[in-house]
């Protein structure tokens, strides 16, 4: 499945990060998962909410580099090796990856991927 | 067309005896005449005698702004009154205005350089010229009507001002021509556009002259745009004479410097030292024809190069690079001269960035620390932190190999700098020196 993913610049990480899920939460939008990359000068905050336009906006008003980038979105059991066989599949077929973060929800595991290729990420692991 | 094919075409060599001897005659005529640069050139044991040739210019000393503020109004005259017909001033928002004095030779010699200027554009008789300069003290309005009063064309003197009144006789009289500052043309531009009763398709202009401030291709794709029309740009200064100094040609490749009448060199501001063709520096000029108030070597402060290449267009006169800011802005950096504006063509080489950006200098433990703060068009902040960090090399190594400092750069989230009054202030010195 291909979802949309925030992704947030964030330059005074702690401060912002916090503005953020204040932001978040009185727009009244629930964060399902997210994922900080970051380096000694600035992080990159990649979410997944319930409602990521209210979400863009509400970031958007506070001056907040947001942008939306499609993701593949795996669901599965959340059981020892559910993940594996998925994983084969996508380096036999050579989708190289350019980051992933896996959260879980209930029972199952969700593993977000990006890849430049979503259509034909989304494809393999469908099948 | 060429206005002056004899002049404006001539080979270098002809060119260079040209110069020569108009130089033994003007540093002979302001020494006898100004006594502050009599003294001057004493102080620094140089006599008339000693100049044989333009390239004996090296020898002379400089004038400055600062000169003809300290000999305000009419010391730097050279002329006697009597034989003065004219006086312009400088706009400067600080102190004294600078005044400047022409007889009949320099109205004459100034319009030759302005129909110099709007033959090369393209404009005959045939033209119709609507000047929107600021007629007055200010040297745009009345130097470019009496250019354009030479070449024969048409001339409205319609001034700056009254914006609906220049459009009605813009449209009704079918002007082909229009002469002012960029920034009122874009103003008009934009009127004619939004004022009911105007649109562009009534108008017959071909042509824009402006000049009398800084503008960039943007504004120049913008105007043409707007106007439809091609855009030139026009140079000068009240200092040396007014518009007209130089023009760009249909080329559009630099803006060739009339130097049979006003001698560029580049000069390093820091040592004074001469700099050869396309290295920039401060630009230099001495009036070799001027008497009223001729100049020496004088300090424009602006920075550019020039360009001594023969033009696609037969004129052998140098070409003078885009002006990239004023010695008063440059910085010094670990010894290296640097231009804000140089760092600002190469942020906006990146489509990433918004404009956005604030160039830090400050001083620790004796080492100048160099830091520039970027923001990024809202969309071009990625999901993807090694492409974030690959566009952040790719812009400290274009800086490096275009200014030669390596800078700390640090991209930051947008509206993080500073803004006071619409305008970004760029650059922020720390240093205690
Ligand atoms: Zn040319």
């Amino acid at each position: 499945m291909i979802i949309q993913q925030l992704s947030i610049f964030v330059q005074n990480k702690i401060g912002r990060f916090t503005e953020v899920t204040n932001i978040l939460g009185q727009a009244g939008v629930n964060m399902e998962a997210f994922t900080v990359s970051e380096n000694s000068d600035f992080g990159i905050l990649r979410l997944i909410v319930d409602d990521t336009q209210r979400a863009v906006d509400a970031l958007r008003a506070a001056n907040f580099a947001v942008n939306i980038t499609d993701v593949v979105c795996l669901d599965c059991a959340d059981t020892p090796g559910s993940i594996a066989p998925f994983m084969n599949i996508l380096s036999r077929e050579g989708v190289s990856i350019e980051y992933m973060y896996a959260f879980t929800m209930g029972d199952r595991s969700r593993i977000v991927i990006r890849t430049d290729d979503l259509e034909r990420c989304d494809r393999l692991i469908s099948e | 067309m060429i206005w002056n094919p004899e002049k404006e075409c001539a080979s270098r060599e002809e060119l260079h005896r040209l110069q020569s001897e108009r130089l033994v005659n003007i540093v002979k005529y302001t020494y006898d005449n100004v006594k502050f640069y009599h003294e001057r050139m004493d102080a620094c044991g140089v006599k008339p005698s000693d100049i044989r040739s333009i390239d004996d210019i090296g020898m002379l000393p400089f004038m400055t702004k600062q000169d003809l503020r300290d000999y305000y109004p009419t010391e730097t005259f050279a002329a006697p009154m009597s034989e003065i017909v004219r006086f312009h001033a400088s706009s400067g928002t600080t102190g004294k205005p600078i005044v400047a004095g022409y007889t009949r030779n320099d109205l004459d010699n100034w319009s030759e350089g302005v129909a110099r200027c709007l033959t090369a554009y393209g404009l005959s008789k045939h033209d119709i010229i609507q000047i929107s300069y600021g007629y007055g003290l200010f040297t745009g309005g009345l130097g470019a009507h009496e250019g354009a009063t030479k070449v024969g064309c048409s001339v409205l003197p319609a001034s700056s001002g009254n914006t609906s009144k220049q459009l009605l006789l813009m449209k009704d009289l079918g002007v082909t021509a229009l002469c002012c500052t960029p920034s009122y043309a874009l103003f008009l531009a934009e009127s004619l556009h939004s004022t009911p009763g105007f649109s562009p398709d009534q108008m017959n202009l071909k042509v824009g002259i402006f000049g009398a401030e800084p503008w960039s291709e943007n504004m120049r794709a913008e105007l043409e745009d707007k106007l439809g029309i091609k855009a030139y740009d026009i140079y000068g200064l009240t200092e040396v004479s007014g518009p007209g100094v130089g023009g760009e040609c249909e080329y559009q490749d630099g803006t060739h410097i009339w130097e049979d009448m006003f001698y560029p060199e580049i000069i390093d501001p820091n040592t004074c030292r001469p700099l050869d063709y396309g290295q920039t520096g401060e630009l230099v000029f001495t009036t070799l024809l001027k008497e009223g108030m001729p100049v020496i070597r004088y300090r424009t402060r602006d920075l550019t190069h020039l360009n001594a290449d023969r033009c696609r267009c037969g004129r052998t006169m140098v070409r003078m690079g885009k002006i990239m800011g004023r010695t008063d802005d440059m910085l010094i950096v670990r010894g290296v001269n640097v231009f804000p504006s140089q760092i600002e063509s190469v942020i906006l080489e990146f489509a990433e960035c918004s404009g956005q950006y604030l160039i830090t200098i400050d001083r620790i433990n004796n080492n100048d620390t160099f830091q520039l703060d970027l923001e990024l068009r809202p969309d071009c902040y990625s999901d993807n932190m090694s492409r974030m960090e690959n566009l952040k090399k790719e812009i400290v190594g274009r800086l490096a190999s275009v200014i030669g400092l390596k800078c700390d750069l640090h991209i930051v989230e947008p509206g993080n700098i500073e803004r006071s009054c619409g305008k970004a202030k760029h650059v922020a010195d720390l240093r205690k020196i």
